[in-house]
């Protein structure tokens, strides 16, 4: 698993506050815990505080979480609520 | 493009496919985009992973703070259905719709929103609470009338707006979008009571004198009634005039007219060799009725001309659907009427019972000013042209069917001949006008023999009046011999009684 050679970068665009954004964060946390567990790191982009970046990243749509590294780049949008394809898109295996 | 900047959010394309598609438009969108203009990359990437739901905030957070930098009032969102589809939910759709419409008043951008529009009930769940959402909805329509495209826009709602609620034909061409606006005031032209001849001097006679200047004319037939002829001897007149022409035709090339024109003894060459006559000719299926009237429009203007044929008007019908073509010739015939322009325009009329003979006919002989039908009257074992004026609006016409001649002369009208109440034709026409002709040979003859029969009295009597007269002559010469003689005979007398008297010595 890709996870176990080295730490996977993330990042995550979030409207703070919104019932979607605020569900994201919860999915993403225990993804985390279940797999992940400091081999990552994490970037929590708030659009209301820095709009002008999301466009600059190509982000429309929050919330959005994009895995930077390691390639391809990854993009996931939604709430991540349906866990599995999160696994999937991450290429990440069973709970350790 | 007035001086308003705006975001563009593409879904479905990227920035630079819509500027170049753009450009062939003839629109410069990359030097509008220096300042006025911020294309946004909205496509979402093939492989992009969708897990759960999703909200529209991050995005409209984002175009707030770039309308802000720039400067914007006004924001596209092109294709959101493309976004919205991920949605799977039509009530989440329906909430980020509405979280547009909120978030486009609260901070004052006046923005459009395009989305694919179809009859399918899925469609209609998601979609059909656009109409009453927006304050103004703009369908197009495009379609395919007889394999020629045709676009149409209509406004379907507009909140705080008086609008006009059919369907108008759209054109996308070099000058950008056009819209056929129906022209909604009260029509109000010039009217002329100068008369321009037909090029017929018959017809002139029969219409009082030609066409009224600025009208109408539509000339329906079935095929090889010489409608293209009619147009030419009109167009030819116009000519002789000095009086700029246009002549439109469809599928058929400008020099096969003028070639067909010149075996009946019209002459067109000159004319547009000095510029006087231009030809306009067009492919029928190459564009629909509205791409044709744009480019006529165009001609026009180039043009300038005082009269101007449409040859076949019909064949718009063909290109696309005869709603569309009806409303072109409606337009074109207001066009006209605008400028003055005499138009004549023929019509193909196919055989009654075929698909669409009367009543599409007849809807555009409702807005022409003459009509003149050219028919083939089957008699006798021949067919014959002939030409009848159906109506001519302001003129004190012939109510009368005439034969129609062509010849290396030219058109003209034949005499009229009518028997048992139907004017007669052709090889009857002929019977009939020889039998006429034998009659008056007859009559001739007969008054000539008549003639030689005085003459030869008459000199009968003179001859005798000469002897008469040399008789009278005679007569009094003799009478005059007679005096004569009587006077010598006396003075012979007198002079031998003298002699006598002086022989005898009497006293």
């Amino acid at each position: 698993m890709n996870c176990e050679n080295g730490s996977i970068a993330l990042k995550l665009y979030v409207a703070s506050g919104t019932p979607n954004s605020v569900l994201a964060l919860r999915n993403l946390q225990t993804i985390i815990d279940d797999f992940l567990q400091g081999h990552h790191t994490l970037e929590i982009i708030d659009v209301f505080k820095e709009p002008s970046r999301a466009i600059a990243d190509g982000i429309l749509v929050t919330p959005s979480l994009v895995k930077l590294s390691p390639p391809p780049r990854i993009s996931i949008i939604g709430n991540l609520s349906d866990r599995e394809a999160v696994l999937v898109a991450l290429d990440l295996g069973e709970p350790r | 493009m007035l001086g308003e900047a705006g975001i563009f959010v593409a879904f479905e394309e990227n920035s630079r496919q819509i500027t170049e598609n753009a450009a062939t438009f003839g629109w410069d969108l990359p030097a509008l985009e220096k300042e006025k203009l911020f294309f946004l990359d909205a496509r979402m990437s093939p492989d992009m992973v969708m897990s759960g739901g999703f909200d529209l905030n991050g995005m409209l957070a984002s175009i707030v703070s770039k309308a802000e930098e720039i400067g914007a009032t006004r924001v596209v969102f092109d294709s959101i259905d493309v976004l919205l589809t991920l949605l799977d939910d039509p009530v989440a759709k329906r909430r980020e719709l509405y979280r547009i419409r909120d978030w486009l008043s609260e901070t004052g951008l006046t923005g459009i929103m395009t989305l694919r529009a179809s009859n399918d009930t899925k469609y209609i769940e998601d979609y059909g609470f656009m109409q009453f959402m927006a304050d103004c909805v703009i369908v197009l329509n495009h379609s395919l009338v007889d394999h020629v495209s045709l676009r149409g826009a209509r406004i379907a709602k507009y909140r705080g707006s008086q609008f006009s609620e059919n369907e108008f034909p759209m054109i996308i061409g070099p000058r950008g979008i056009e819209i056929a606006k129906m022209d909604l005031s009260e029509p109000d032209y010039e009217v002329f009571t100068e008369r321009v001849s037909t090029g017929v001097e018959r017809l002139d006679a029969m219409l009082n004198g030609g066409y009224l200047r600025g009208s109408s004319i539509l000339i329906t037939g079935a095929p090889g009634t010489a409608k293209s002829s009619l147009a030419g001897t009109f167009i030819e007149a116009a000519c002789k005039r000095a009086e700029k022409a246009l002549y439109v035709s469809f599928d058929e090339s400008a020099n096969e007219i003028i070639r067909n024109m010149t075996s009946i003894n019209i002459h067109l060459l000159p004319y547009v060799r000095s510029g006087i006559l231009r030809m306009y000719s067009a492919r029928t299926e190459s564009r629909s009725a509205e791409e044709h009237l744009i480019n006529i429009r165009k001609v026009i203007e180039e043009q300038q001309p005082g009269c101007m044929v449409v040859d076949p008007l019909s064949a718009m019908v063909k290109a696309g659907g005869h709603i569309t073509a009806l409303g072109v010739a409606q337009r074109l015939i207001h066009l006209a009427k605008s400028k003055g322009m005499t138009l004549l325009c023929t019509s193909l009329l196919e055989f009654r019972g075929e698909p669409f003979s009367e009543a599409t006919e007849i809807r555009i002989s409702t807005v022409a000013d003459t009509w003149i039908n050219l028919s083939y009257i089957a008699k006798g074992g021949e067919r014959n042209r002939a030409l009848s004026i159906v109506k001519s609006r302001g003129t004190r016409h012939s109510n009368q069917v005439r034969e129609m001649i062509l010849s290396d002369e030219g058109i003209t009208l034949a005499d009229v001949y009518t028997a048992g109440g139907e004017v007669l034709m052709g090889t009857l026409r002929w019977e009939r006008e020889k039998a006429e002709r034998r009659a008056e040979e007859q009559r001739q003859m007969d008054a000539e023999r008549k003639r030689i029969e005085l003459e030869l009295a008459d000199s009968e009597i003179n001859a005798r009046i000469q002897s008469l007269k040399r008789e009278l002559e005679a007569n009094r010469t003799e009478l005059k011999r007679l005096s004569v003689d009587e006077a010598a005979y006396e003075r012979d007398e007198t002079q031998r009684l003298a002699d006598l008297q002086g022989l005898r010595r009497a006293d």
